[in-house]
Formats: C-alpha cells, structure tokens, sequence
C-alpha cells in the first residue's frame, strides 16, 4: 500500500468571507505535490462547492483530504440539519438555500451537481439532525 | 485577447498593482452567481461580475480564472484587491453594464467557450 498524505481542517460558521480558505490551501498543496492541473481543477472545484455548503447549510464542519499515488479522497462532515432527499438535493437548480445566500453569488442549486460532475466517485451519508458526510474521490 | 486589451475595450482601470496583464485570455464567463461560474466556467477565462465579496476572488482562484472585470462601477475593497495581488488575478474595474461589456468583448472575438449548447 502506497503512503498517504493527510491534511485536515476544520471550517467555521462564523464569517462567510473565509469560507473557501482550506480549499485554497489544499489546491497550494497539491501544485507542490505537482499534480496534474485537470485534476487540480477538479478537486478545487469540487471540495469548494463543498467547503461553501458547509458554511451556507450546517454551521461549518471538518474536511480531510487524502492523498496516495492513486488518487485523492476527500472527506466533508458536518453535524448539520441531514438532507432531507437526497435525490432532489441532487438535481442541478434545486436549491434550500436561504436567499441572504443567494445575494451572496452562492444557492444555485448547483452545488452538489458540480461536485459529482468533479469526482470520479461521491457517496452521501446524512442522518436528520445528526449530519452528513460527503466523501468524494478523484482518481490520479 | 489580452487583459490588457480587455481593459482598452472597456475603458476599465486595473486596480491590482504588479499583477500580469499580458496574460492571454480564451474564454469570458459573465454571471453574478459564483454557483454557475463553477459550473460552467471554462479554461482562460476572464470573470464579468456585478457581484462584489471576497468568494468572487476565492471562485476566481478556484477556476484559475485569468482576470476578473467588475461591471457597473462595483468597487472591491483593500482586502479583495490585496487578496486578488497575491494569486496574480488582475482586476478591472469598468462603468458599462454586464451586457454592454460582455457584448464588446464578443463583438471583439471573445467567446463563452461552451460547445454544449
């Protein structure tokens, strides 16, 4: 088995403007590591999607990323309100957004959409009340 | 089309210091929502926004967005511009409105770079 890289997170509720930092600081990391810039791209896009759910739906939560020689796995959990339907949550322009989000650029309702459109795999665990765990992977 | 060359269009001010504006532009995106810009976004890009907060540098960085126009007079803050300065996204602050620019730009060869439609 090949070493894994861990880096890890936390993403506060609290100020909106710093929604997005770790994803800025995992696409850093992953230039160093020289990685291809497609599967740059995709993971950017697909664990900042995320980053901002988390902060817009669940009052922030944690990210771990995994890195191997075969691909990047990403981990967002949150202890937010669940999703309710899955599969309407998944339907680009479907949106629970409040609209104060909206004001903001953010609550399209292509959020997840996006994220599975990045990554080569997505699983969605959500409990009501308890919370929900996105894992993705992008394969190298 | 250059940055550079955005800028003339637009009679735009380049508000970011030593930041690269010869920097070759392929592709234009126009939207207020940064939900569509990360989807539909594509390589080369310059960003046309009214929209003006700090997640429009944060997308612009994600996408690795060439530049960012800011229409309609909207003016970013210390921060935005300092933010925008350390990843070399120039910004342009222009007084026409999204359509009037986008359709200058078009008019100048610049397209959205979608093949899906």
């Amino acid at each position: 088995m090949s070493d894994v890289l861990h880096l890890k997170y936390t993403v506060c509720d609290d100020d909106f403007t710093r929604a997005g930092e770790a994803s800025s600081d995992v696409k850093k990391r992953l230039k160093q590591l020289a990685i291809p810039p497609e599967i740059i791209r995709k993971v950017s896009i697909a664990l900042y999607e995320g980053e901002i759910n988390m902060v817009i739906h669940a009052n922030g939560g944690s990210i771990d990323v995994f890195i191997t020689e075969e691909e990047i796995k990403l981990v967002l959990a949150d202890k937010g309100p669940g999703i309710p339907d899955i599969n309407k949550a998944m339907e680009a322009g479907y949106s629970t957004a409040p609209d104060n989000i909206r004001t903001l650029g953010f609550g399209a309702g292509m959020g997840l959409p996006n994220m599975k459109k990045n990554s080569d795999d997505m699983q969605i665990d959500t409990t009501i009340n308890v919370g929900t765990t996105v894992t993705m992977i992008i394969r190298l | 089309m250059t940055v550079s060359e955005i800028s003339v269009l637009l009679n735009a001010r380049v508000l970011t210091k030593n930041t690269n504006t010869n920097k070759e532009v392929l592709t234009a995106c126009g939207s207020d929502m940064m939900s569509d810009v990360l989807a539909f976004a594509k390589t080369q890009c310059v960003l046309l926004t009214g929209l003006c907060n700090p997640q429009v540098i944060r997308t612009a960085e994600m996408m690795d967005i060439v530049c960012i126009v800011f229409v309609r007079g909207k003016t970013p803050d210390d921060a935005m511009i300092s933010m925008a300065e350390e990843m070399d996204i120039p910004i342009l602050i222009t007084q026409h409105r999204m359509f009037e620019s986008c359709g200058l730009l078009y008019a100048n060869g610049l397209r959205g770079g979608a093949n899906d439609v």
